[in-house]
C-alpha cells in the first residue's frame, strides 16, 4: 500500500489507527473531527472491528476506558468541547496506568466557542487536562503524512509507557487532504499481563484502578509515575529544526501554524534575515534541547500560535527567559497569515540591530 | 464431616468493610454464588462503582475494574465488547452511582441491550459520604441533605429505575429484589443468577435492582431498617419482574401481537 | 514554483469535488499537492470554498488566502476574492450565474456560461467540471492521461456512467 493516496487528515488518523491493530473506537459526534467516527462506522464493521457512537463523549472515554483495561488497542476522538468532556475519563486512565489514544480536532473556544481551527487547548493537553499531577504524551502533527505517522507512534508509546497519548490536531489538518503513503512497519504491541481478561482461575484476580485510599501509598504510585515520566522526557522529544543553526530570529510553532511559520522563514531567509524554525513534534514531552540550544546564539524568539499565547511558556522554560520571546497569534478560528509571521520576524528584527 | 455452608469461591477471604447491617455483604454473597455456580469466575470481569461498593474489587476473585463515579456500565461496555464471545461482564452500582451520576450509561447500556449483567444497590441513600439524598430517597425521607424530608416540590420525585427502564425496547431483562427476608434472599438470588444465565446465552442486558438497607445512615438499628423496607420502600418500590423479554413479560412483545 | 487555486460558491455546486480533482492530478503528476474546504453550516447551502495548492516544493500554509487562480461559480465570491487574486492571476467566472464584470484589469478574465453549457449537455450539476476543463486548458496543462486518472481516483469504478460525463464537461469547458 506505498501508493500515495490523497486523503483528510482525519480519515487518515482513523486508517493508521487501524493499521496499528485498534479495532475498537468510540466516539460522539462533534465538528471538525466527525470524519474519523465515520470511517470507522465504515471500516470497523467490515474487520471485525468495534465501531460504537456512545452516548456521550464522557460515555465514550469510559468505554475506552474499558477496553484498555482488558488490554486492547483502543481510541477516541473529539475536539475541544468534547476533549473537556473526557477529562476526566484521561485522568482515570492515568491514574491506572493505562494507554489509549485520544485524538482532539482543536476548534476554537472557550464555552461552545466556533468550530473553525484553533491551538488553544495547549495547557489542557501538556498539563494532563483533567485532574491530578500527571501527563500524557502530547504529539502534534502538521500534514496528513504526520496525522497518520504520529498516529501509529501514539498506540506505541502508550503501550510502552502505559499512559493516555493525545494526538493535537485542529480543524485545519483535520480537514485538508494531502498525499499520504501507509507504508508503515507496525511494532507488536507488548504483552499485557496486568490486563482484565479473566483470571482462567489461573492466576491471582487482576485489578484496574486509581483509588489509594492510603496516603502513603498514592504518594509513593505518584512518584513512581514521574520517575517515568523523566525516563520519557530523556527519551522521547521531537522536533523538527528548519534553519536554526546560524538563526538569529528563532520560530517556533506547532501543527499547521509550523508550516505557515515555515513560509515566512523562508521568505526572512530571502530577504536576508537569519531566520530559522523550530516545530516541537512532541508538545509533551516538551523538546526543549533545541531550544536551549538556539538560545546560546538567537537574540529573539517568537511562538507562533493559534492562541492567546500557551505554548510560549514553555518556550520561555526551555530558553530559561535567557532571550526574549514574543508572541505571533491569532485566535478564534483565525490563522495568522505568513505575511503576519514575516512581518513579526522583520520587526524581531529591527530590534536586534 | 461434610461442609454444609461455605464461603463462595468467587469471595476472596479477606474482612468486607460494610458497616454492621449492611445488606451489601449479602447481595455480593448471592453474585458470588451465582459465579460459582454457573462456573464462570476465571472469564468474568467485575465493575466496581464509585460509593460504598467501592472497594468490591477486593472482594470479588474475579478480574476487576474500579470505574469512575456513574461510569461502570459504559466501561462494561467497553470490556465486554473487547471479547464479546468468552467475557462476562458484570456492574455492581448504588443509587446515586447508577440512577443519578451515570443515569445516561444506563439508560444507554439498556436501549442498546448490551449483553451486561447490573447489580443496582437501591438504598434510597448516599452511604459512602455520610447519608446525603440519593435519587431514590423517598418524599418526605430525612437525609443530611434533605434535613426537613424530601420535599418533592424542591427536589423532585424519586427515580424508579425498573419502571424507567421497562419502557425500553432494550432489555432483556429487569427485575426487582430485596434481601430482608430469607425467602426474599432466595428469590434475590434466582434474580441474579438468571441475570447471569441470561448474558451468557447472549440475551442481553439484565438489571436487577436490590431493594437495600442502609441502617447507619437511615439511623436505625438493623432489624429496623430490614422492617423499614417492608414499610416504606417496597410500597414506593414494588417488587416483581418488569420485563423479561425471552419470559413473555414485555409490552413490546404484546404491541406487536396485536 | 507554488499555484494557488481558489474554488468558491455556493455548497452544492462541487467546489470540493473539482479540487479534488486537481490536486489529484497533481498527484499523479508527482507535484506536492495540498486541498482544505471551508467547513461547517457554509457546507450546506452557503457559499463555500475549496482550496489546492499544487507545488514542485514541500507545501507551507496550506491555506489559500491569495489565489493565483479563482474559480468563482456565485457573486458573493466574485465580490469577496476578486481583489484578493495575486496580480497577474486568472479568474474564472461562471458568466450563467454571474452578471456582472470582472473589475481589476491587473488579472487574466475568462468568462464561461458554465452551467447553461452543463444543463444543455445533459447535466444540471456538473458546471464545476466544465470550468475545470477552461482551467486546464487555458493554464495548459490539460493533460487528457493525467485527468483521467484523477477522474478515476475521484469516482468510483462503480459509477462508469459519471465518469463519462464528467470527462465530458471538462472536453466542453476545454473546447469553449
Amino acid at each position: 500500500m506505498s501508493e500515495k493516496v490523497l486523503m483528510k487528515g482525519n480519515e487518515a488518523i482513523a486508517e493508521a489507527a487501524i493499521m496499528a491493530g485498534s479495532r475498537h473506537y468510540f466516539g460522539y459526534p462533534i465538528t471538525p473531527q466527525t470524519e474519523i467516527a465515520a470511517y470507522m462506522a465504515k471500516r470497523m464493521p467490515k474487520i471485525g472491528g468495534t465501531f460504537l457512537q456512545a452516548e456521550s463523549e464522557i460515555a465514550a472515554i469510559n468505554m475506552v476506558y474499558g477496553v484498555s483495561s482488558a488490554g486492547k488497542r483502543v481510541m477516541t476522538s473529539s475536539s475541544s468541547p468534547g476533549i473537556s468532556l473526557k477529562g476526566e475519563g484521561i485522568s482515570y486512565l492515568a491514574g491506572t496506568d493505562l494507554p489509549a489514544v485520544i485524538v482532539n480536532a482543536q476548534r476554537g473556544g472557550p464555552g461552545l466557542g466556533g468550530i473553525q481551527p484553533s491551538q488553544s487547548d495547549y495547557f489542557q493537553a501538556t498539563r494532563g487536562g483533567g485532574h491530578g499531577d500527571y501527563h500524557i504524551l502530547v504529539l502534534a502533527p502538521s500534514s496528513v503524512q504526520e496525522m497518520a505517522e504520529l498516529t501509529i507512534k501514539a498506540f506505541d508509546l502508550a503501550d510502552q509507557y502505559l499512559m493516555p497519548a493525545m494526538v493535537l490536531a485542529d480543524g485545519t489538518t483535520g480537514q485538508m487532504m494531502e498525499p499520504v503513503s501507509f507504508d508503515f512497519q507496525i511494532k507488536e504491541p507488548p504483552a499485557k499481563p496486568w490486563a482484565t481478561t479473566g483470571t482462567k482461575c489461573a492466576r491471582p484476580h487482576n485489578i484496574a484502578n486509581s483509588l489509594y485510599l492510603d496516603p502513603e501509598k498514592l504518594e509513593r504510585i505518584n512518584n513512581e509515575r514521574f520517575k517515568r515520566y523523566e525516563v520519557i522526557k530523556a527519551n522521547e522529544a521531537l522536533a523538527e529544526e528548519y534553519l536554526t543553526e546560524d538563526a538569529d530570529i528563532v520560530v517556533a510553532g506547532f501543527g499547521i501554524a509550523a508550516r505557515i511559520a515555515k513560509n515566512a522563514v523562508q521568505e526572512a531567509r530571502a530577504q536576508g534575515i537569519k531566520a530559522g524554525l523550530i516545530r516541537p513534534i512532541t508538545l509533551w514531552p516538551f523538546p526543549e534541547k533545541p531550544f536551549a540550544e538556539a538560545a546560546k546564539h538567537a537574540k529573539r524568539f517568537i511562538s507562533v500560535e493559534l492562541s492567546m499565547g500557551q505554548m510560549i511558556e514553555d518556550v520561555k522554560l526551555a530558553t530559561e527567559c535567557k532571550v526574549p520571546v514574543s508572541l505571533c497569534y491569532r485566535v478564534g478560528g483565525m490563522i495568522p497569515s505568513p505575511q503576519q509571521v514575516y512581518e513579526a520576524i522583520v520587526n524581531a528584527a529591527k530590534e536586534v540591530k | 464431616m461434610a461442609v454444609v455452608f461455605d464461603r463462595p469461591k468467587a469471595l476472596i477471604d479477606v474482612p468486607f468493610h460494610y458497616c454492621p447491617g449492611c445488606t451489601h455483604g449479602i447481595v455480593h454473597r448471592l453474585v458470588a454464588e451465582a459465579i460459582d455456580e454457573l462456573g464462570i469466575e476465571g472469564r468474568t470481569v467485575g465493575i466496581a462503582p464509585v460509593g460504598c461498593s467501592v472497594m468490591a474489587y477486593d472482594y470479588f476473585a474475579c478480574d476487576m475494574i474500579e470505574a469512575a463515579h456513574g461510569r461502570a456500565p459504559a466501561v462494561a461496555t467497553g470490556v465486554k465488547r473487547s471479547d464479546p464471545d468468552n467475557l462476562i461482564v458484570f456492574t455492581y452500582q448504588g443509587d446515586g452511582d447508577l440512577a443519578s451520576i451515570g443515569t445516561a450509561e444506563t439508560v444507554h447500556a439498556a436501549a442498546r441491550n448490551e449483553n451486561i449483567t447490573v447489580i443496582f444497590i437501591n438504598n434510597a441513600i448516599y452511604g459512602m459520604t455520610g447519608g446525603q439524598m440519593a435519587p431514590t430517597s423517598l418524599p418526605g425521607q430525612v437525609t443530611q441533605t434533605s434535613p426537613y424530608g424530601r420535599d418533592p416540590k424542591a427536589c423532585g420525585y424519586p427515580v424508579k429505575i425498573c419502571e424507567m427502564l421497562s419502557e425500553l425496547e432494550g432489555p432483556e431483562y429487569l427485575e426487582r429484589v430485596t434481601v430482608n427476608s430469607v425467602a426474599n434472599v432466595r428469590k434475590a438470588k434466582k434474580a441474579i443468577k438468571k441475570a447471569f444465565q441470561n448474558q451468557i446465552e447472549g440475551k442481553g442486558f439484565s438489571l436487577i435492582e436490590v431493594i437495600s438497607s442502609c441502617p447507619t445512615n437511615w439511623g436505625m438499628t438493623p432489624k429496623d431498617a430490614l422492617k423499614w423496607i417492608d414499610d416504606h420502600m417496597i410500597p414506593y418500590y414494588p417488587l416483581g419482574v418488569y420485563k423479561d423479554r425471552t419470559g413473555g413479560i414485555d409490552k413490546f412483545a404484546k404491541k406487536e401481537d396485536k | 514554483m507554488t499555484t494557488k487555486y481558489l474554488f468558491a460558491g455556493f455548497g452544492g455546486q462541487g467546489l470540493l469535488f473539482s479540487g479534488k480533482v486537481l490536486a489529484y492530478k497533481g498527484l499523479i503528476e508527482d507535484k506536492n499537492v495540498s486541498w482544505l474546504p471551508s467547513y461547517g453550516p457554509e457546507m450546506r447551502g452557503g457559499t463555500a470554498s475549496c482550496g489546492v495548492t499544487i507545488s514542485d516544493e514541500p507545501i507551507g500554509a496550506p491555506i489559500v488566502l491569495e489565489p493565483d487562480v479563482l474559480v468563482a461559480m456565485n457573486l458573493p465570491s466574485l465580490d469577496k476574492y476578486e481583489g484578493k487574486v495575486t496580480p497577474g492571476g486568472y479568474i474564472f467566472v461562471d458568466s450563467s450565474l454571474i452578471e456582472r464584470k470582472v473589475q481589476r484589469d491587473d488579472v487574466k478574465v475568462y468568462y464561461v456560461p458554465a452551467t447553461k453549457l452543463a444543463s444543455d449537455n445533459g447535466s444540471t450539476t456538473l458546471a464545476n467540471m466544465v470550468l475545470v476543463g477552461k482551467l486546464l486548458q487555458v493554464l495548459g496543462s490539460y493533460n487528457e492521461e493525467t485527468v483521467e486518472k484523477a477522474l478515476g481516483k475521484c469516482i468510483s469504478a462503480r459509477h462508469a456512467d459519471l465518469l463519462d460525463l464528467n470527462r465530458k464537461m471538462m472536453e466542453i469547458g476545454r473546447d469553449y
